[in-house]
């Protein structure tokens, strides 16, 4: 099975203190590390389960400047079997449908059975897998949380839908599918195994490689344009605690047992 | 002078017999060793680093003198009378299976007085050594201490092959004597003097028993004594390879390559430096054959006794882990595997087969099973290999995914900024009084306070560097930090099996070490500490605060007020890596001696037996199964000394205790404090 799983470099929440920047249309990225999206992760680790079992191979792909060139190495050392990196200064700030019109010419360029996405990235849109499927003209599944090859050319999927059920169905292959977390247990990967990948080859591709007309990507074309981003005030019935963290929690108890949360 | 009975070496059937039973003895034994020893040449290279001199001393204090046996006071007895008597009838025992076909031999030195005198010491050491094997038989039978116990998930009892070895030897000791007594019996029913058996031994008593006893039968119990001897012998010593006994033989080498530096861990392959790791294919233990040739002897070394688990915190409070069985699993393994006829078989990996990946993540590395180990077999030298090949396979459970990344991206498990490393030293009250200077910031001092990460961000952890801080300042001495430049030691890193990532830590740490020119190291971290002085290759020395305490005290540079609330009593946890990796019990103590109206209690479980707080460093993270928690169990026992004030000088054992407090409900009653903290409020 040919494997393609488009990933994207995001920052650290665990590593970084977000805080927003001074315009107030993005957030503060200085001292900022960035890791591969969580999603996209456990989206890697499925599809090398897959390949194990079934054969085939693994294409990691993401958009994005010369820094991710990390996100590549580190899920190549998980196991992929290639990398593709799409780095032009024309991309840059495209929109969802700017960011699955890239994609879905990545995806033209080789012959793929699955793509796979993570269910959504740091910005919560969630919205390039199922535009990519469009594109594509191949069946959707969003938040797919078990996978299974049910026989040739078609897959076996789960997704956990309200009220915490699981719904099964069947997707004819080729198709794209939005991973949730969960799905499995991402392997680690340490130094040693990015070390061990330092001087694979990884084709850089832009636009024209891609054969993408310039009026269709980018800020320029993006129809869809974040205008501001702020932290909620807070409303009536919202109290903020201040203090050290023992103090903090002190006062939370207090809270609690008031309300009645505790006794 | 004709002989009165005939010896095994005066005919030649028996001693055609002898010689047969001998050659087939010994043919027998060396197959079996030989097979035994097969998947040691297939092992990983050790080279057990270290002077014949250290060794020849290791062997005569854990080996001959058998030094720790006495930390199971009946069971070390026992043990010690049973290997003396082992000793001295080795002796005994070669000469008689010689004379079987070569009447008359003596061993050279044992004739006349001298063999006069052996013949004494050795009646009694046979009578000696079956009443010891009584003891023992009716302790394992009958008493069975619940430290052999073999619990279900780990296979059958070993109570059978215990008393079977037991029977070999008493079967040794009687058949020996009967020898002795029928030709004695003998020689007195001719008026003959022969070589009187000692007054009170098992032979003597033959003798008398045996007084009236027909020459004829007497001739045939001298024969069937002897070569009952001889089956018992060469049927005993075949059997060592087989199971638990084989420690026997494997003891003398075991201990003679135990290790030396404690507190050290093995270097991912011995062989290969540091900056060759990336060419290694593999890392760490997989498979049986991934363990070294040392460490497969270990398995073969151990003698079953249970002391290690005895010992182990991670079995005490239910974890799946138990150091015995990780020996005794592996042996089994490797029984099976190289069996003693036939192929041997492919081999299978080690976690997921015979180990489980909890087993493998649940130890703390705190050394008790190795401190209690009378054949000095190592354990956290393989879990460390063991973690190794699963980091190397990505089989790293989520919870320690975190604090890996965490560590890789910013130098800490917490995932905080370098730059907030220094924040503690900022609070304006304690700023006020003590000025921490910043070495990788241009500013100079000739000591470097080495703080480590829980110390840097964790809020209640950062008062152990204020308190350690404030007491430097005390002792007079000019010191700073690395501030931002400072990356965790790496010490649970390594230990927990991300080599790389720990080489990337102490790379970084060296270099920031020796730019800021400071010729003295201190940390008040036992972490930190073993991980500078012993996994670092620094050219300062390393102290903890403790030693630095201790010598400010004795030189007068320190003194303390006497303790505002007196009536209390305190106690000392040791920390593991304070204590049992590096030796230093007296330090702490001595620093809470010199508080003026400190009441101090020891618990019953300190120094060397010390029970681990559950685990430093990354074990924070690990979310071990469990039905207990160790800091719980410690609380207690601190209860059970009667102390009102736990104090320990690790942050590690802070948390871990403080946490524990809460948990029993003592919150009120009793309360932990670190050694700084209690040292730099008595500051005058």
């Amino acid at each position: 099975m040919e494997i393609l799983v488009c990933i994207k470099q995001v920052p650290d929440t665990a590593e970084n203190d977000i805080e927003l920047a001074k315009g107030g249309r993005d957030i503060d990225r200085e001292d900022m590390v960035y890791s591969i999206n969580e999603w996209d992760n456990y989206a890697v680790e499925e599809a090398i389960q897959l390949r194990d079992k079934v054969g085939g191979s693994i294409t990691v792909v993401t958009i994005g400047d010369e820094e991710a060139d990390d996100v590549l190495r580190r899920q190549l050392a998980m196991g992929a079997d290639r990398g593709l990196h799409v780095c032009d200064q024309a991309l840059a700030g495209s929109d969802g449908l700017g960011l699955a019109t890239i994609l879905a010419a990545v995806a033209r360029q080789g012959k793929y059975d699955l793509i796979l996405t993570g269910a959504q990235a740091d910005d919560c849109a969630g919205q390039v897998g199922g535009m990519l499927a469009a594109l594509l003209d191949v069946p959707f599944a969003a938040l797919v949380n078990q996978v299974e090859v049910k026989g040739q050319g078609v897959l076996r999927i789960g997704r956990e839908v309200a009220g915490g059920d699981q719904e099964i169905s069947e997707i004819d292959l080729p198709c794209v599918l939005s991973i949730q977390t969960g799905i499995n247990q991402p392997r680690y990967v340490g130094i040693r195994g990015i070390r061990k990948v330092a001087s694979v080859e990884i084709p850089q591709l832009d636009a024209p490689a891609l054969g993408l007309d310039p009026a269709s990507v980018g800020d320029k074309a993006a129809r869809l344009k974040r205008l501001d981003y702020f932290v909620p005030q807070g409303g009536p019935g919202a109290q903020m605690l201040t203090g050290k963290p023992d103090q903090l929690a002190a006062q939370l108890v207090e809270i609690l047992k008031a309300k009645g949360g505790l006794r | 002078m004709e002989a009165v009975i005939l010896s095994p070496g005066m005919l030649l059937p028996t001693q055609m017999l002898s010689l047969v039973l001998t050659l087939l003895g010994l043919g027998i034994f060396g197959y079996l060793l030989r097979r035994r020893l097969a998947p040691l040449s297939l092992a990983s290279p050790d080279l057990r680093p270290g002077t014949w001199g250290q060794r020849l001393a290791g062997l005569l204090k854990y080996w001959l003198a058998q030094y720790k046996q006495p930390r199971y006071p009946l069971a070390g007895l026992l043990h010690i009378l049973l290997f003396l008597g082992f000793l001295v009838l080795s002796l005994r025992t070669l000469t008689l299976i010689l004379i079987g076909f070569w009447d008359g031999f003596t061993l050279p030195g044992l004739s006349g007085q001298a063999g006069h005198f052996y013949a004494l010491i050795k009646d009694y050491t046979a009578t000696l050594v079956l009443v010891v094997v009584v003891v023992a038989g009716v302790r394992r039978g009958l008493f069975k201490p619940a430290r052999y116990a073999v619990p279900p998930q780990y296979g059958h009892d070993h109570t059978g092959e215990a008393l079977l070895v037991l029977g070999f030897i008493a079967t040794l000791m009687i058949s020996e004597s009967l020898f002795e007594a029928s030709l004695q019996a003998a020689l007195n029913q001719a008026g003959q003097a022969g070589e009187p058996p000692a007054p009170g031994s098992l032979a003597w008593l033959m003798t008398l028993a045996l007084a009236g006893t027909a020459r004829d039968t007497l001739q045939g119990l001298h024969l069937g004594g002897y070569f009952l001897h001889d089956l018992a012998f060469f049927g005993f010593l075949c059997l060592l390879p087989l199971g638990k006994h084989f420690h026997v033989l494997t003891s003398l080498p075991n201990v003679l390559f135990m290790k030396l530096k404690k507190g050290t861990v093995k270097p991912v392959r011995w062989g290969v430096g540091e900056d060759k790791l990336d060419d290694l294919e593999s890392f760490g233990v997989k498979k049986f054959e991934d363990f070294t040739w040392k460490h497969m002897l270990d398995f073969y070394s151990c003698a079953d006794c249970g002391r290690c688990s005895d010992n182990c915190p991670a079995n005490a409070v239910g974890r799946p882990l138990s150091p015995r069985f990780l020996t005794i699993k592996a042996r089994d393994y490797a029984f099976a595997h190289y069996p003693l006829s036939g192929a041997n078989l492919e081999p299978e990996p080690l976690v997921g087969g015979i180990y489980s990946e909890d087993e493998i993540w649940s130890c703390t590395t705190c050394g008790a099973c190795e401190e209690e180990c009378p054949l000095m077999i190592e354990y956290i030298d393989k879990i460390v290999d063991l973690r190794r090949g699963l980091v190397d396979e990505g089989e790293v459970p989520a919870s320690l995914q975190a604090p890996f990344k965490a560590l890789d991206k910013r130098g800490n498990p917490f995932g905080k900024k370098e730059k907030a490393r220094a924040d503690w030293s900022q609070d304006p009250d304690f700023a006020a009084q003590v000025e921490v200077k910043l070495l990788a910031e241009g500013e100079h001092a000739p000591a470097l306070y080495f703080v480590d990460s829980i110390t840097s961000y964790d809020p209640r952890m950062q008062d152990i560097a204020r308190a350690t801080a404030r007491l430097l300042q005390a002792c007079g001495i000019d010191f700073g930090i690395l501030g931002k430049a400072e990356r965790d030691s790496g010490h649970e890193v390594r230990r927990f099996g991300e080599e790389m990532l720990f080489q990337a830590l102490k790379e970084q740490n060296t270099e920031a070490i020796a730019e800021s020119g400071a010729t003295r190291i201190i940390t008040a971290d036992p972490h930190a500490f073993n991980a500078l002085k012993k996994d670092y290759a620094l050219s300062q020395p390393v102290e903890h605060i403790s030693q630095t305490l201790q010598q400010a005290l004795a030189e007068g540079r320190l003194s303390f007020k006497p303790l505002a609330q007196p009536g209390l009593v305190y106690t000392l946890h040791d920390p593991c890596y304070l204590g049992r990796h590096n030796g230093l019990y007296a330090p702490a103590r001595q620093v809470l001696d010199a508080i003026p109206g400190l009441k101090r209690v020891e618990m019953a479980r300190s120094q060397d037996r010390s029970f681990c707080c559950g685990g430093g460093g990354l074990m924070l993270f690990y979310e071990p199964v469990e039905e207990a928690r160790m800091g719980q169990k410690r609380v207690e026992m601190a209860a059970a000394a009667g102390a009102d004030v736990i104090v320990t000088a690790c942050p590690f054992c802070l948390v871990n205790i403080e946490d524990a407090i809460k948990t029993s409900g003592l919150e009120g009653k009793m309360r932990v404090m670190d050694l700084t903290e209690l040292a730099s409020a008595q500051l005058g």
